[in-house]
C-alpha cells in the first residue's frame, strides 16, 4: 500500500494534465457525464417515488395481517371477497379482531375548480384506528357524521382554497356520482401516480357513496393479532384454516405485494429502468468520444512514450486516470442539478421525490462504470500507438 | 574495447507470403563503448529499420543482435521495452508530450526508470535542461519554444536518464542549418560526458565530420565502413 502510494507520488498525472490543457473539451466531457447523470437521477428518482407513493397506503395500515382476495394486483384494483372470511378469521388463536376496509377509485368535482378528477376512497370501521396516520385517528368521530369526509392535504391539483377554508374550521361540500358530500377534516397522506389524492371515512359513508356494493363483500381484512402472538404464526393457521378465496399476507407481505406488482407487474418499472440504461449508455458513448478524441490526439506521445521504455499498462493506467477523474468531476454537476430538479418535481407532482445517500452512492458507481467502460474500449486505439511503424 | 552493439548475419523481413520482402541482408556489425557512428545511404536502404532493432522497437528475426550483451533476436514484447530503458531514443520529430511542460517532458525519461525519488527527478531534470541550454524555459509548454528548442528538449528526455546508446534517427531533418549543426554538437558533448555510445542516422553532409566512424546502406546492405571512411574523405577532399 505505502509502494503504491509512492509509485502514485512519483508518477506524472499525465491523465489529469491532459485533461486539464484542453478545458473546451474537458467542458464538453463533463457536461456530457453531468447530463447522463441528472438523466439516471431523475429516472431512479420518479422511479422511488412511485414505489413510495404507491406503497404508502400499505405501509400506512396498522392491522398485523392483511386479508385479500387472491384476485388483487394492487391496492388500486383489489376485487373483493366474502367478508364472512373475516368472522371466520376471528376464530384462529390470536387474533384479537377482525376488520373490513373498503377501498375504490371515484371520480368526484374538485370543489375548488369544479373539474372531475380520479380520487381514491378508503373506509373502515371507525370504532378502531386503522391506519397510522395521526390526524386520521383525531378526526375519527368527524367521519361518523353521514357523508362526512377527510380529504388529503397531499393531493395533486388546485385546492388550496379548499384547504384554508377547512383549517379555518369550515366545510367544503362537492358532489361524487351526484351525491353531496362535505369534507370537514384534512390529514397528510400525498399523491400517488395512481391517483391525485385520497379521500377517507367511514364503512357506512363508503357503502353510501356506492349502493351497488355489498357490505358483505369487502377489499381488505385488517386482522389485529393479541399482544404477544406471533403474526407470521398466526398467518400461518390463518392460510391453513381459511379457503382459497381468499389470501393471507402478514404487514410486511403486504407491502412487498405492492412493491412488486409496480416493480414487475406494471410497465412502469421496466420503463423507468430503461430510462437508466439510456442515461447510462449516452454517458458511455460520450466518454468513450472524448476518450478516443484525447487518445487519437496523443497517439504519437504514447507511442513516444513506448519507445522510451514504457509499458502498455502504464498508457492504460492514463487513460483509466482520466476516466475515473471525468467521472468524479462530472458527478458534482449530475449531483447538484437533480437536487434542484427534485425540488421542482416534488413542488409539480406532489410526489416524494428526495435525494438519498444510497441514490448517490449508486449513481456514482454506475458514472464509474460507465467512465471505465468507455476507458477500456478506448484503450483499443492504443494498439496503433507502435513506435516501430510510427517514426 | 569492449563492443555495446554486436549485430552478425542480421537478416530483417517485412510482410507475409506473397508480399514478403525482405529490407536488410545480412548485417555485420560491432559497435564499441563510447563510438560515435553515422549510418548514411539512401532514402529506403534500410537505415530505420536497423535503428529500430537495435532500439527494440521491433524485434528482431533471423541472426544474432546483442545489445549491452543481451541477445534482441526472438526476444518477447516485455523484454524490449526493459531493454529500450538503456537507450535515449532521439526521432526526427522532437514527440514532446503538448501536455507537459519542458521540465515535465524531461522528467518522463526518468520516471521509466524505477526507484528514483520525485525530488532528484526534477533535480536532475532541470540540470539537463541547464545543460542543454534552456535552464530558463523549464516551465514552457512545447508549443511555446522553436524548432531546435523542441530538438534539444527531445535530447535533454533522451540523455536524462544516462543512457548506454544513444540512437537518433535523423534528428537535424526538420531543422536549419544553424540549429542542426548546434544539436549535434550538444549531443556530441554530452554523449562524450557521459560516456555513452552514439548510433546516428542522417542524410546531411554537412555533420558528418563529429562521427568516429560512418557506416553506408544501400538496398539493405551495410558497405563495409573504412571504403565509406575514404569516399567520405575523398568527398571532403572534393569539396574542400
Ligand atoms: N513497416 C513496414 N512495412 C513494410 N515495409 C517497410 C516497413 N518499414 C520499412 N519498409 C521498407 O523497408 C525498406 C527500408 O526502409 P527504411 O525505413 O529502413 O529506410 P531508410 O533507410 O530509413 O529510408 P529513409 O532515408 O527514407 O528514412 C524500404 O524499402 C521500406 O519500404
Ligand atoms: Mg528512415
Amino acid at each position: 500500500m505505502i509502494g503504491f502510494i509512492n509509485e502514485l507520488r512519483r508518477r506524472t498525472p499525465l491523465g489529469w494534465l491532459q485533461l486539464s490543457r484542453h478545458r473546451s473539451r474537458l467542458l464538453v466531457a463533463l457536461s456530457g457525464i453531468a447530463f447522463a447523470d441528472v438523466l439516471m437521477f431523475m429516472q431512479l428518482g420518479f422511479q422511488n417515488a412511485l414505489y413510495d407513493s404507491n406503497t404508502r397506503l400499505n405501509r400506512a395500515i396498522l392491522a398485523d395481517i392483511v386479508l385479500m382476495s387472491p384476485q388483487a394486483r394492487n391496492s388500486q384494483s383489489l376485487s373483493t371477497f366474502s367478508r364472512r372470511r373475516l368472522y371466520q378469521a376471528s376464530d384462529i388463536q390470536g387474533v384479537k379482531s377482525a376488520d373490513a376496509m373498503y377501498i375504490n377509485t371515484v371520480s368526484w368535482k374538485n370543489p375548488q375548480t369544479r373539474k372531475k378528477t380520479i380520487v381514491q376512497v378508503i373506509a373502515f370501521n371507525t370504532e378502531q384506528p386503522a391506519l397510522d396516520i395521526p390526524e386520521v385517528n383525531a378526526q375519527l368521530n368527524k367521519i361518523q357524521l353521514p357523508d362526512t369526509f377527510l380529504f388529503d392535504k397531499g393531493a395533486r391539483g388546485d385546492y388550496q382554497q379548499v384547504f384554508d377554508k377547512i383549517e379555518a374550521g369550515g366545510e367544503v361540500t362537492t358532489e361524487i356520482d351526484k351525491r353531496t358530500i362535505s369534507i370537514s377534516g384534512l390529514f397528510q397522506l400525498g399523491a400517488s401516480f395512481g391517483a391525485d389524492g385520497t379521500i377517507i371515512s367511514s364503512d357506512e359513508n363508503f357503502l353510501r357513496l356506492f349502493p351497488k356494493r355489498q357490505a358483505g363483500s369487502v377489499n381488505l381484512g385488517l386482522i389485529y393479532t393479541e399482544p404477544g402472538a406471533d403474526s407470521s404464526q398466526v398467518a400461518t393457521a390463518l392460510k391453513a384454516y381459511l379457503p382459497d378465496d381468499v389470501k393471507v399476507l402478514t404487514r410486511e407481505e403486504f407491502i412487498k405485494f405492492e412493491e412488486d406488482y409496480w416493480k414487475s407487474g406494471s410497465p412502469i418499472g421496466f420503463i423507468f429502468g430503461l430510462g437508466v440504461t439510456m442515461g447510462f449508455i449516452v454517458g458511455v458513448i460520450i466518454v468513450y468520444q472524448v476518450l478516443s478524441t484525447d487518445v487519437n490526439a496523443h497517439i504519437k506521445e504514447y507511442a513516444t512514450f513506448k519507445a522510451m521504455g514504457y509499458h502498455n499498462s502504464y498508457l492504460l493506467g492514463v487513460i483509466f486516470e482520466e476516466a475515473i477523474i471525468l467521472a468524479v468531476l462530472g458527478f458534482i454537476p449530475g449531483f447538484v442539478v437533480p437536487l434542484g430538479l427534485y425540488n421542482l418535481a416534488r413542488n409539480a407532482t406532489n410526489l416524494p421525490i428526495y435525494m438519498t445517500l444510497a441514490r448517490a452512492v449508486m449513481v456514482l458507481s454506475l458514472t464509474a462504470i460507465m467512465c471505465v467502460i468507455s476507458g477500456a474500449i478506448a484503450t483499443g486505439k492504443l494498439q496503433s500507438a507502435d513506435p516501430a511503424d510510427m517514426f | 574495447m569492449s563492443s555495446v552493439i554486436s549485430v552478425q548475419n542480421l537478416n530483417h523481413y517485412f510482410g507475409k507470403g506473397q508480399v514478403r520482402k525482405q529490407a536488410l541482408f545480412d548485417i555485420n556489425l560491432d559497435i564499441n563503448t563510447g563510438e560515435i557512428i553515422i549510418m548514411t545511404g539512401p532514402s529506403g536502404s534500410g537505415k530505420t529499420t536497423l535503428l529500430t532493432l537495435v532500439g527494440g522497437l521491433r524485434s528482431a528475426q533471423e541472426g544474432s543482435l546483442q545489445v549491452l550483451g543481451r541477445e534482441l533476436c526472438g526476444a518477447n514484447e516485455k523484454q524490449l521495452t526493459e531493454a529500450r530503458r538503456h537507450n535515449g531514443y532521439i526521432f526526427q520529430a522532437h514527440n514532446l508530450h503538448g501536455s507537459l511542460t519542458v521540465v515535465q517532458n524531461v522528467r518522463m525519461g526518468l520516471e521509466v526508470q524505477p526507484k528514483i525519488p520525485p525530488a532528484e527527478m526534477i533535480d536532475r531534470a532541470k540540470k539537463m535542461l541547464e545543460a542543454v541550454g534552456l535552464g530558463n524555459r523549464i516551465n514552457y509548454y512545447p508549443d511555446d519554444l522553436s524548432g531546435g528548442q523542441k530538438q534539444r528538449v527531445a535530447i535533454a528526455r533522451a540523455l536524462v536518464g544516462q543512457p548506454k546508446i544513444v540512437l537518433a534517427d535523423e534528428p537535424t531533418a526538420a531543422l536549419d542549418k544553424k540549429s542542426g549543426r548546434d544539436v549535434v554538437e550538444l549531443m556530441q558533448k554530452l554523449a562524450k560526458e557521459q560516456g555513452c555510445t552514439i548510433l546516428l542516422v542522417t542524410h546531411d553532409n554537412r555533420i558528418l565530420d563529429i562521427a568516429d566512424r560512418i557506416i553506408y546502406m544501400e538496398d539493405g546492405h551495410l558497405i563495409s565502413d573504412d571504403s565509406v571512411n575514404a569516399l567520405a574523405i575523398a568527398g571532403d577532399g572534393a569539396r574542400g
